[in-house]
Formats: structure tokens, C-alpha cells, sequence
């Protein structure tokens, strides 16, 4: 049967691909090479495919440029493998991936990519002692589980609303402020620590109103805003939400700034707010690529090597590996077990900014750059917080 | 003051869009005594695919009122041969089965449909170009929007429509027969399908317009905007009594205003225990309020008993 046959010689021609792929690798390694596989975990198939694979992309450079600066573990020649996995974005095949990477022996992982699957699969990691560092899990509960073993050098939401609150009070000199939620888990904590840093910097609370998710008229609630004299008003939640409140806000005459948080922060907004965008705040963990310390350089190196430009979190996944890699040298072990105590203490000069983590595993002192909207473009107006200031070595 | 007077005319805009959609059900469910659960899939497919044809022209040079007319005569259309296959495929079949099959095979059409526009559209949010000036108006310290005003007028008019139709033409008279009793009407020489098929396309003709007024009014069209539009615009019907044109109107306006004042002055008047996420709380609210008191609707007359 031809079918049968074309179906034997696909067979035939993928058996020799991968024996050719295996057989290249046991060539060059020598006995007192030391294999450090370092694991990656991010969304490869569905809609987010593009940016995980620029994390793959991040992972992968760090990876390849230390194999060629070569680098000493404890005296021996270290030769660094990447195991890729895809964990979809979702919560449930995350924890497969993850004990995939533990069966298969990582040194460490760099991910996942998202809060929803960092989360779960920090768990297995935790419970195998394999040291995680997420290059752009934002939620406060990754790292509040209490797991050893969690990291990331992505701020989180608690510093972003944080950031939030101070820009709104000191920058924008809001005096009295009105705050809406969409009651998401995000939204809500987004906002409780956008009021919590507010109210510090002397901003007067006015009004807290909620919606929906799903809700697309603000109608009823921006109006009894409006009663209340805001002179800004903050909402938590995302961009379906955001483009209505903001059209709505102009259509009832209440010309008060408008701030989101990284929800906000999308083309889409731009694409379906239109001229209603224009002049919207909102912010985003970490600081734009000019801004970092390394950022022009890395994104050249990474445009000459991939043939595209960064999408959103390569530099972060560059750094988290390397700064994996300055931990092992640093403790003269890639073992888990005696390298992680070192992770929590260590100060490695990245291409993002100055990395050290507090005693939870969060960046210390995570920037937050604000942005407006102007002439139907995000630009950015101001970085909160952060250590940039301190030169990266 | 004006904040009062402001959510009145928010719940009175707001009240007309239930309206514009509780008209198609209460319309269906007065001849067939069919809650067609498919209506607000169908007002979602009306936005879509009048979203597609303005992607289509908007740079054709046309003015932007002609384009508007354009997509929306070919989402009038398009909308009328859904109602009418909607039909033929899922209610024909079961018109004399017992009344819970219908019911659920309506729902069984509205997630089929929501799923077929998910897959064609795409499930991100879509912006709906502002075609029609919108202008703001000042009505002595409430501000109302010109698509807004026009929502109100469309509204009413398509009440008035109904009206006449249902007392002053021949359709119309053929239409009550069928609603009275079916058999009969046959016996007196009525074509109970034709009648039905009509009503279903007027219905879905009705979820087009309504459609492109929500998505001008709100900006935004995705696949899900149906469902929760069609369960308070059928909330709506029920308040004013389902099977009456008159009480879809007054129903959907006292929804709106009951949603609007609600979620404006909730949260000051229980002193922030209560909040403005309850806004559909207070829909629903009334629904089960209604079903329980005054089971036929403010101004409905023994349509329970209707088989």
C-alpha cells in the first residue's frame, strides 16, 4: 500500500534525524566535564506561543554564551544542557512538565512563564528541592507560599501597586482618589496595595466601587464617581474592561487621569479604545529594554541571533539563568542542595538590572515603569523603585 | 440632583437596550410560547457579522452613515436566514413535544452558536467603529450621548412597530390566531409554518438592529456578549409580563433604572457592606421576585396558562 509505505519511510527518515541529533552530543564530552541541564518551562503551543518561546529564545542565549565563555564549577568544566518543555499556560499540564523536568534531573528551572502555572508546579519543585527562578510570574503568592526553593527577578504585583499608589499620589498629585475592581484575584490585590501605598503618600480614598469581569456598562458606578469629585481614578482589573470605563468616563464629562495597572498595559488597548486611549496610565513590572543596564546590547545580540526583535521577557530569562549560573560558581556545586542557600544571598549585575532577592525570593527593590498613552502610543513616563541606579558589573 | 438625574437617564438608555432585546423573546414567546434562549447569540451574531462588513468597506471612501446602513441591511439578512434556520433545525422538529425539549435544545443552539463565533471571530475583544456622531448632549445637568438618544428612539419605534403589525395587518392577525390555538388557526386556513418562520425572522431582524446599537453604544463586540444580555433582557420580558410588546418595554426600562439607581447608591446607602458589583445581582433579583409574587409580569394577562 503506498500510504503504508510513505507512512514507513516518514518513520524511517525521523529515526535517522534523531540518531544523528543523539549521536552528536556524547562526541565532544570528556569525562571531567560536568553536565549542568538547566530546565525551562513556558507556554510553546496555544495563544501565548510567541512569548514563550522569546523566553525559550532568553533561556537558550544565556545557556549557549556560557558554553562558549566556558564556565568552572568547583574546579571542573561545566557544560550547560537546555531541556525545553512545553506547559501550554495551563495549571494542570504545568505540574506534568514539572515533575518531567524533576525525573529528568535539572539542576534548576528557569519558569514558568505565567503566575497561574508557576504556582502549581513551584510545589513539586519545592518538594524535590530544585531551585526555580520565574522570569515573569507576577502574582504576590508565588513566593508567599513560604517554598525555599521559589524565586523571580520580575517584580510583583504587591511592589507594582505599590509603585501604583506612590505615582498616582506624588506624580500625578491626586488628591482624592476613586478606585474600581473587577473582583478578579489579580484586580482586587492590585488594588488593595494600590490604596494601602496611596493613602501613605497622602492621597484621600473618595470612593471604592467594583464590577465584573464580564461587565462592559460603567455607567451607574462612574456616575455616582462623578458625585464624589475625584480628581483620579484608579481601576484594577484588564483592558475589556478598561477601553468601555474609559470611553464611558469621557462620555459623562468626568475628565479625571485614568490609571490601570499591567492589564491595561496592551496594543489591544490602543487598537480598541482609539482616541478614548489617549492619555491613559497604566504600568508594567520591570523597566523598558533602553532602560536596562544591558538592554541595548542584549536585544542587538538577540535580534542578530534569532532574525526577530525581543517580545516581552527574554532579557528576564537571560538573567534568571545566569544568575543560576553565578550561584553554581559561586557555591562550587551545581548540586541543588548546595548551591540554593547561596541563591538567596547572592548580587549578580544582569542585563535587567542589579539582581538580589529579599528573604521571600522576590527582586529586591522590582522596578515598575509607568506609561501614558500619547498620540495613540504607549511611552514611558517614569520608573518606580528599582536598583538600575546601581551599576551593573 | 444631577447625579440622580444622571442615573436616571443611564438606567433610562441602559433600560432601552433590555428592551430592544426582551422585544425579540417576548415577541417569539407570545405566538410560540417558546423562550428562545438563542436570542442574545443571535443579537452577538447581529454585531459580528455587522462588525465584518463595516472591516470590509471602511476604507472603501463610502460615507460612514451608508456603511453603517449597508451592514446593517446585510446584518438584518444574515440574521433573518439564522432565525429561520434556527427554526426549521431545532424547533420545527420538537413543536409538538412535550415544552421542556424545545427549552433545552434552545440553550443546546445558544452555546452551539456562541462556540461557531468564537471559532470565526476569534475569542479577543473587537472594537466596533463609531459611526454614528456621538456627540454629547446636556439634559438640564445629565449628559446623554446621541447614540444613546437613538437607542431610546429605536427602542420605542420598533415597540410601535410590533403593535401595528400585530393589530393592524394581516401577518399580525394570522400571528395572534397561531398564538390562541394553533390547530384552529389551521382549520381557518393559516399556514402555521410560514407564520412562525416569519415570526422567528422578524424576531432575529429585531437582534440585528439591537445588535449594532449596543456594539455603537458600548464600542466593543465579542462572542460572549449575547449571554448575559439575553438572560436580562429575558429578565426584563418576564417583569413586564412575557408575551406582552408593551411590557418588554416598560419591563427592560424598569430593569435599567432598577440596575442603574442600585448599583450608584448601594454602596453609600449600606455604608460600603454592599457594593456596585451587584449590579446583576439586582436583575436577577427582580426576576426571582416576579416569578414568585406576580408570576405573569407587571402587565402580562394569564400567560402562564399557555401551553
Amino acid at each position: 500500500m503506498p500510504h503504508n509505505q510513505s507512512f514507513l519511510l516518514l518513520a524511517l527518515s525521523i529515526a535517522i534525524l534523531s540518531a544523528c541529533g543523539e549521536s552528536k552530543k556524547p562526541v565532544n564530552s570528556s569525562i571531567d566535564e560536568l553536565v549542568v541541564k538547566i530546565g525551562a518551562a513556558a507556554p510553546l503551543t496555544g495563544p501565548q506561543a510567541h512569548i514563550g518561546k522569546d523566553n525559550e529564545n532568553g533561556t537558550r542565549m544565556a545557556i549557549e554564551d556560557a558554553n562558549t565563555k566556558g564556565v568552572i564549577i568547583g574546579g571542573r568544566k561545566a557544560r550547560f544542557e537546555l531541556i525545553s518543555e512545553d506547559d501550554q499556560a495551563d495549571p494542570k499540564t504545568a505540574t506534568i512538565v514539572a515533575q518531567k523536568l524533576v525525573d529528568a534531573k535539572v539542576n534548576g528551572v528557569i519558569g514558568h512563564l505565567n503566575s497561574g502555572t508557576s504556582i502549581p508546579a513551584s510545589r513539586i519543585y519545592s518538594d524535590n528541592g530544585i531551585p526555580q527562578i520565574s522570569p515573569s510570574a507576577t502574582a504576590v503568592s508565588y513566593t508567599a507560599q513560604g517554598l525555599k526553593t521559589a524565586f523571580r527577578v520580575m517584580s510583583n504585583d504587591g511592589q507594582q501597586g505599590k509603585a501604583l499608589g506612590e505615582f498616582a499620589a506624588k506624580i500625578l498629585n491626586a488628591k482624592k482618589v476613586a478606585v474600581i475592581d473587577d473582583r478578579s484575584a489579580y484586580g482586587q490585590g492590585l488594588a488593595d496595595e494600590f490604596i494601602k501605598s496611596a493613602q501613605t503618600n497622602g492621597a484621600q480614598i473618595v470612593t471604592r466601587e467594583y464590577t465584573t469581569d464580564k461587565a462592559v456598562d460603567f455607567t451607574a458606578v462612574l456616575t455616582s464617581i462623578k458625585g464624589k469629585h475625584p480628581d483620579l481614578l484608579f481601576f484594577g482589573g484588564m483592558d475589556p474592561q478598561g477601553v468601555p470605563m474609559a470611553k464611558q468616563l469621557k462620555a459623562l464629562g468626568l475628565n479625571i487621569k485614568f490609571v490601570m495597572g499591567d492589564g491595561g498595559y496592551t496594543p489591544k488597548l490602543l487598537d480598541l479604545a482609539g482616541d478614548a486611549a489617549n492619555g491613559v496610565y497604566a504600568s508594567l513590572p520591570g523597566v523598558p529594554l533602553e532602560q536596562m543596564p544591558g538592554g541595548k546590547d542584549f536585544s542587538q545580540r538577540y535580534e542578530a541571533k534569532y532574525k526577530q526583535p525581543i517580545q516581552l521577557y527574554a532579557p528576564y530569562c537571560y538573567d534568571a539563568v545566569n544568575v543560576m549560573i553565578a550561584t553554581m560558581q559561586k557555591a562550587a556545586s551545581a548540586d541543588p542542595a548546595k548551591y540554593l542557600p547561596e541563591l538567596a544571598k547572592i548580587t549578580h549585575g544582569g542585563v535587567t538590572a542589579n539582581i538580589a532577592f529579599d528573604e521571600k525570593g522576590d527582586i529586591k527593590g522590582g522596578a515598575v515603569t509607568l506609561y501614558q498613552v500619547q498620540q495613540g502610543k504607549w511611552q514611558p513616563l517614569q520608573i518606580m523603585g528599582g536598583n538600575t541606579a546601581i551599576s551593573a558589573h | 440632583m444631577d447625579t440622580l438625574l444622571q442615573q436616571i437617564v443611564n438606567g433610562f438608555v441602559q433600560g432601552s437596550v433590555y428592551a430592544m432585546v426582551a422585544l425579540g423573546y417576548t415577541m417569539v414567546y407570545g405566538i410560540l410560547g417558546l423562550i428562545n434562549f438563542a436570542h442574545g447569540e443571535v443579537v452577538m451574531v447581529g454585531a459580528m457579522v455587522a462588525l465584518s462588513v463595516i472591516q470590509l468597506l471602511i476604507d472603501s471612501g463610502f460615507p460612514p452613515l451608508l456603511i453603517l446602513l449597508i451592514s446593517l441591511i446585510i446584518s438584518v439578512v444574515v440574521c433573518m436566514a439564522l432565525g429561520y434556520g434556527i427554526e426549521r433545525i431545532a424547533y420545527r422538529p420538537l413543536r409538538n413535544a412535550p415544552r421542556l425539549a424545545p427549552l433545552i435544545t434552545a440553550i443546546g443552539v445558544s452555546i452551539v452558536l456562541q462556540n461557531l463565533a468564537m471559532m470565526f471571530w476569534g475569542r479577543e475583544y473587537h472594537a466596533f467603529p463609531s459611526l454614528l456622531p456621538n456627540n454629547s448632549h446636556m439634559l438640564s445637568g445629565a449628559i446623554i450621548t446621541e447614540v444613546q438618544i437613538l437607542i431610546v428612539l429605536i427602542a420605542l419605534g420598533m415597540m410601535g412597530g410590533l403593535l401595528l403589525l400585530m393589530h393592524r395587518t394581516r401577518l399580525g392577525r394570522a400571528m395572534r390566531a397561531v398564538a390562541e390555538n394553533p390547530s384552529a388557526a389551521v382549520l381557518m386556513g393559516v399556514n402555521i409554518n410560514v407564520v412562525i418562520a416569519v415570526t422567528f425572522m422578524l424576531g432575529s431582524a429585531l437582534a440585528a438592529v439591537a445588535g449594532i446599537m449596543v456594539s455603537a453604544n458600548y464600542g466593543i463586540v465579542h462572542y460572549y456578549m449575547g449571554s448575559i444580555l439575553g438572560l436580562k433582557a429575558f429578565t426584563a420580558a418576564v417583569l413586564g409580563g412575557i408575551g406582552n410588546m408593551r411590557g418588554a418595554m416598560v419591563g427592560g426600562l424598569l430593569l435599567g433604572l432598577i440596575e442603574s439607581l442600585g448599583a450608584g447608591y448601594i454602596g453609600d446607602l449600606s455604608g460600603g457592606f454592599l457594593g456596585s458589583h451587584y449590579q446583576d445581582v439586582f436583575a436577577f433579583f427582580v426576576l426571582i421576585s416576579v416569578l414568585i409574587f406576580r408570576p405573569s409580569g407587571l402587565l402580562g394577562e394569564r400567560v402562564a396558562e399557555r401551553a
